[in-house]
């Protein structure tokens, strides 16, 4: 006895298998993501100071419309399919596959710049902070040697690195400074371990994009390889596409939050 | 090989005026995308009111993609069930761990 | 196993409904190892939980022997905890950090190796897909993946113990900042081993919810449903909402552990009296909440289906239809739903304010009620039966009172101010265990009894199963009663000393100490224990002998059943059903009025 309902969808439900599963699956991965969310709005509320402007809102923005035009790309692929055009199919789902490639790499961007971004603790009490230019060679923290040279600035206090959209961020001059080694008690990139407001955005625009990555490998196996079966199977290869929109659509959703609230709020 | 409207997915059958739906839920996707940022922008007074707004916007968008480009505006009745109960415990999940980090004895002493 | 399952040529599944009828015989890797067969599949995750709850059980004789003879070499098995173990277990006595991390396994590898792979996927494999009239699970390879992550996960914790540092230590609660504090890279194995299990129970809760939403026969309406199907159904719909968030902390502590961010470490954390070096600002709240979260609906995941097996066997060896079959289904969506809102009773105690703890109080004691409307039916169910008293009904029977017992005892745990003397006590560990020992685990004996000759065409020893069953019911309740009154007296949970320090011997005269009466306990509590595990050993021989030399059964309905799964083959062929049934009543036609025979099948025709 065969499985039934693979293809056709069952008359109460209006669903096929894959379907159903896909939903179900998308159902916990709204969890997982509200999950992290939750963690968010808590650790947010329970910080005195909470940072503002940490992050590059064209790009957050030029991210947001590429992913948005991956969506309607995705949903074009399966109407293509529907109507028997296979050719548009293909034409639709390459622009889908560049534009997760574009998010990608526009991701790694926003990253590097995050992880060559340093706030150095200085013995005198004060703060510098700003993009890595380069180390001295003989630089070593321990050994206290050498000197390391930032493009930014010196502040008296912590708290003015927090909110970069306050009026007086403004006149902020950004200029090369060296610091000797003797000089630093602490230093550290914005990576993950910074603060608590980097923690989460690495965690929840990390496993966003494994997301991504992985959305766009299962399209990019449709796309490839797994197109044989249009041939031989047509109907299913259509729910294939389709069930896989779903969950790239999916992906669009998470960063339609994502983006607010990490970028802008 | 199959004709072009197969009816494979329990949809009605998609033809070319859908796809000009698809595109006007793009652009107000684009719209919105933009008035986000335009939004975040403008001093409301407090920032409850700016996480408001984004949320809003937000859910439109939201309400969009999952609706349209999901097409659960068309789905029956269980994949709406499961999606709400989902949205329900989602939703208790965060503001009842919000309430029980905030609701404490008064004598608590707190950083 | 070989004979139970290969009567019949498996084929080739690859799921898709397109068959190969001509298919030639799979070979081994593909029919035993590699298998999308949902009755293979179903008895490889049985196999394997079984060894696991075997392993939890030997870790737990090990904390007793340290608890009634704290500091002492262990007997027979010293020797080896120094071999493998090294270190910690030196002169073979097992040093309060090992106590530990027996301790954390001990709870993980019952719950997420042990009971729900056996309750849920176990016997949620084999028997769903056959009493809905399905050929297969909805997803089968989706099925067997989910079986590996399983695996994997469990090979990752087992392996765990190895490594230096030894295993997790933090509990099976991993409590931040202990968690991320201790110095071994076992909490980093236990977080990756949870990811797996969580994933693979993931998949496994969206096949189960797809395949009995879509895949229900032909005249098998939600109301004609096997109360097993309903009991399956909540409990993937628990898995498939509540690990998640789990999996978003465990995602946050391995962050903390390894890229050292502060999820859950506070501002001015201090280890080992020196500041940590982490930016703090995070909450260790955060962690419970989510743990909780899913910690709760986990609980009803271990139950559930236990409630579910038990329910059949008792409409089988009762001849008459289940009492409230509308009221079980309800009731168990009620406490489906419910078992969301109630997470925070288990944080009682961590400062919550007085509206918060009345909330989570008052939708626990809600949730109480559907909870002993499922027992009331299954003991009403009772009434005016005739009653078979075979090894699976037995099994069933003991069921109830224990349930009864552990649910009971919730009831105070559930109230937040007789909490706050019961929490972390004794108390809680006998209560739970009397549901989750005595209650699902004794499910689950009767569930193996009752399927096992549907599985191989033999039945078990009937002789040996009753004394598995009575020796097993009497040192559970040796083992676990005691244990209120320890809880009671204010014995704390994990302590290596089995609570020395506290006790009247070792502080005399100050108050509240741990009376001798208490402590002595310990000592019948560990030979129960290894009576009760020497009770296992008929079992076992029972369970494999019996395979190949076990009575065999005369029908494929040797039970006189009316559920599907008993209407097909022994074994069921790959595919189970030659051509779809159809299904014409409800599940528990027994002693029906003008009938012939005393059970009507479901797929049986009208005349």
């Amino acid at each position: 006895m065969d499985i039934p309902y693979t293809v056709h969808p069952r008359p109460d439900t209006g669903l096929y298998n894959a379907k159903m599963g896909i939903w179900l699956f998308l159902a916990s991965e709204v969890m997982l993501f509200g999950g992290l969310f939750s963690a968010y709005v808590l650790l947010r509320v329970g910080a005195d100071e909470w940072p503002h402007g940490w992050l590059n809102i064209p790009l957050g923005t030029a991210n947001t419309f590429v992913l948005i035009t991956s969506s309607i790309t995705t949903v074009l692929a399966w109407v293509s399919l529907k109507n028997n055009q296979f050719s548009r199919f293909k034409l639709f789902h390459a622009v889908t596959l560049a534009c997760a490639l574009i998010f990608v790499g526009i991701k790694s961007f926003e990253y590097h710049d995050k992880f060559s971004h340093y706030e150095i603790t200085l013995a005198n009490g004060k703060f510098a902070d700003g993009h890595l230019i380069g180390k001295s060679k003989d630089f070593d923290l321990k050994k206290k040697t050498g000197s390391v040279t930032l493009h930014g600035y010196e502040v008296d206090h912590e708290v003015e690195l927090m909110d970069l959209h306050r009026p007086e961020a403004r006149h902020i001059q950004r200029e090369e400074i060296t610091i000797p080694a003797v000089e630093i008690k602490k230093m550290g990139n914005y990576g993950p371990g910074h603060n608590t407001y980097t923690a989460i955005y690495f965690t929840l625009t990390g496993l966003h994009a494994l997301h991504v990555i992985g959305g766009a490998l299962v399209i990019g196996f449709l796309w490839g390889p797994g197109s044989r079966m249009w041939k031989t199977d047509p109907e299913r290869f259509t729910n294939r596409v389709e069930v896989s929109g779903l969950f790239w659509h999916f992906v669009d959703l998470i960063w339609i939050f994502l983006f607010p609230v990490l970028y802008l709020l | 090989m199959n004709n072009s409207m197969t009816m494979n997915s329990g949809h009605s059958p998609e033809s070319a005026h859908s796809v000009r739906g698809y595109l006007v839920v793009y652009f107000a996707l684009l719209a919105g995308t933009g008035l986000t940022v335009w939004a975040s922008f403008i001093p409301f007074g407090s920032r409850e009111i700016n996480i408001a707004v984004a949320l809003l916007i937000a859910g439109v968008k939201a309400f969009l993609v999952a609706g349209y480009f999901m097409h659960l505006i068309s789905e029956r009745k269980m994949i709406y069930n499961v999606m709400g109960f989902t949205a329900f415990f989602f939703t208790s999940l965060m503001f009842l761990t919000l309430y029980a980090m905030h609701d404490f004895p008064p004598t608590t002493v707190t950083h | 196993m070989a004979d139970s399952v290969s009567n019949i040529p498996l084929h080739h599944d690859d799921g898709d409904g397109h068959r190969e009828h001509d298919h030639p015989e799979a070979g081994f890797w593909r029919q035993y190892i590699f298998s999308t067969d949902h009755k293979v599949i179903g008895i490889q995750y049985g196999l394997a939980s079984l060894c696991f709850l075997l392993f939890g059980f030997f870790l737990m004789l090990l904390m007793r022997w340290q608890m009634a003879h704290p500091g002492q070499p262990v007997p027979v098995f010293g020797w080896l905890l120094e071999k493998t173990l090294g270190q910690v277990a030196a002169r073979g006595a097992m040093s309060a950090d090992l106590y530990n991390s027996f301790g954390a396994m001990h709870g993980t590898i019952m719950v997420f190796l042990g009971v729900v792979p056996l309750a849920f996927a176990a016997f949620g494999n084999y028997v769903v897909p056959l009493m809905i009239g399905a050929p297969d699970m909805a997803f089968p390879r989706v099925n067997m993946a989910s079986y590996q992550c399983y695996v994997l996960g469990g090979i990752v914790m087992l392996v765990s113990f190895f490594i230096p540092g030894g295993a997790a230590q933090a509990g099976w609660t991993s409590y931040s900042p202990l968690a991320t504090s201790i110095l071994t890279d076992g909490q980093t194995f236990w977080i990756i081993g949870m990811a797996l299990i969580i994933t693979s129970s993931l998949l496994s809760a969206v096949n189960f919810i797809a395949t009995i939403i879509q895949l229900r026969a032909p005249g098998m309406t939600w109301m004609r449903l096997p109360f097993f199907v309903w009991a399956q159904f909540v409990t993937a719909f628990l898995l498939l909402l509540a690990f998640p968030p789990l999996e978003a902390a465990a995602v946050m502590q391995l962050m903390d552990k390894v890229a050292h961010t502060s999820f859950f470490l506070p501002t001015g954390l201090a280890i080992g009296g020196q500041l940590a070096n982490v930016s703090g600002g995070g909450s260790p709240l955060l962690w419970q909440h989510l743990f909780w979260f899913l910690g709760h609906p986990e609980v009803y995941v271990l139950i559930l289906p236990a409630m579910g097996i038990v329910c059949e066997i008792i409409a089988n060896n009762t001849r008459k239809p289940i009492w409230g079959y509308k009221s079980l289904v309800y009731s168990t969506l009620v406490v489906g739903f419910m078992s969301f809102l109630v997470w925070a009773h288990h944080m009682y105690l961590t400062g919550m304010g007085q509206k918060i703890a009345t909330f989570f109080q008052a939708t626990t004691m809600i949730i109480s009620i559907p909870s002993v409307i499922i027992l009331t039916c299954l003991l009403i169910s009772l009434w005016g039966g005739s009653i078979r008293f075979n090894t699976p009904m037995l099994f069933a029977l003991g069921f109830l009172p224990m349930f009864g017992i552990g649910g009971l005892t919730g009831l105070p745990l559930g109230l937040a101010p007789s909490d706050i003397h019961l929490h972390d006590t004794y108390y809680i560990i006998a209560h739970f265990h009397y549901v989750v020992a005595p209650g699902t685990i004794f499910a689950l004996f009767a569930g193996i009894y009752y399927w096992f000759p549907k599985m191989t065409g033999r039945k078990m020893n009937e002789f040996w199963g009753r004394v598995h069953f009575w020796c097993s019911f009497v040192f559970m309740n040796v083992v676990f009663l005691p244990m209120f009154a320890q809880g009671m007296a204010g014995m704390l949970r994990r302590m290596a000393d089995g609570g020395a320090n506290y006790s009247a011997a070792r502080v005399p005269g100050v108050i509240d100490t741990l009376p001798d009466s208490i402590m002595q306990l310990h000592t019948w509590i560990l030979w129960a224990a290894m009576a009760l595990g020497l009770a296992q050993i008929p079992f076992i021989i029972n369970l494999f002998w019996s395979i190949g030399h076990g009575e065999k059964v005369n029908s494929d309905n040797p039970w006189q059943s009316t559920t599907l799964e008993w209407q097909t083959p022994t074994p069921p062929p790959h595919g189970n059903f030659a051509v779809p049934p159809r299904v014409y009543r409800g599940p528990y036609e027994y002693s029906v009025p003008d009938h012939a025979g005393d059970f009507v099948p479901q797929n049986e025709p009208e005349k």
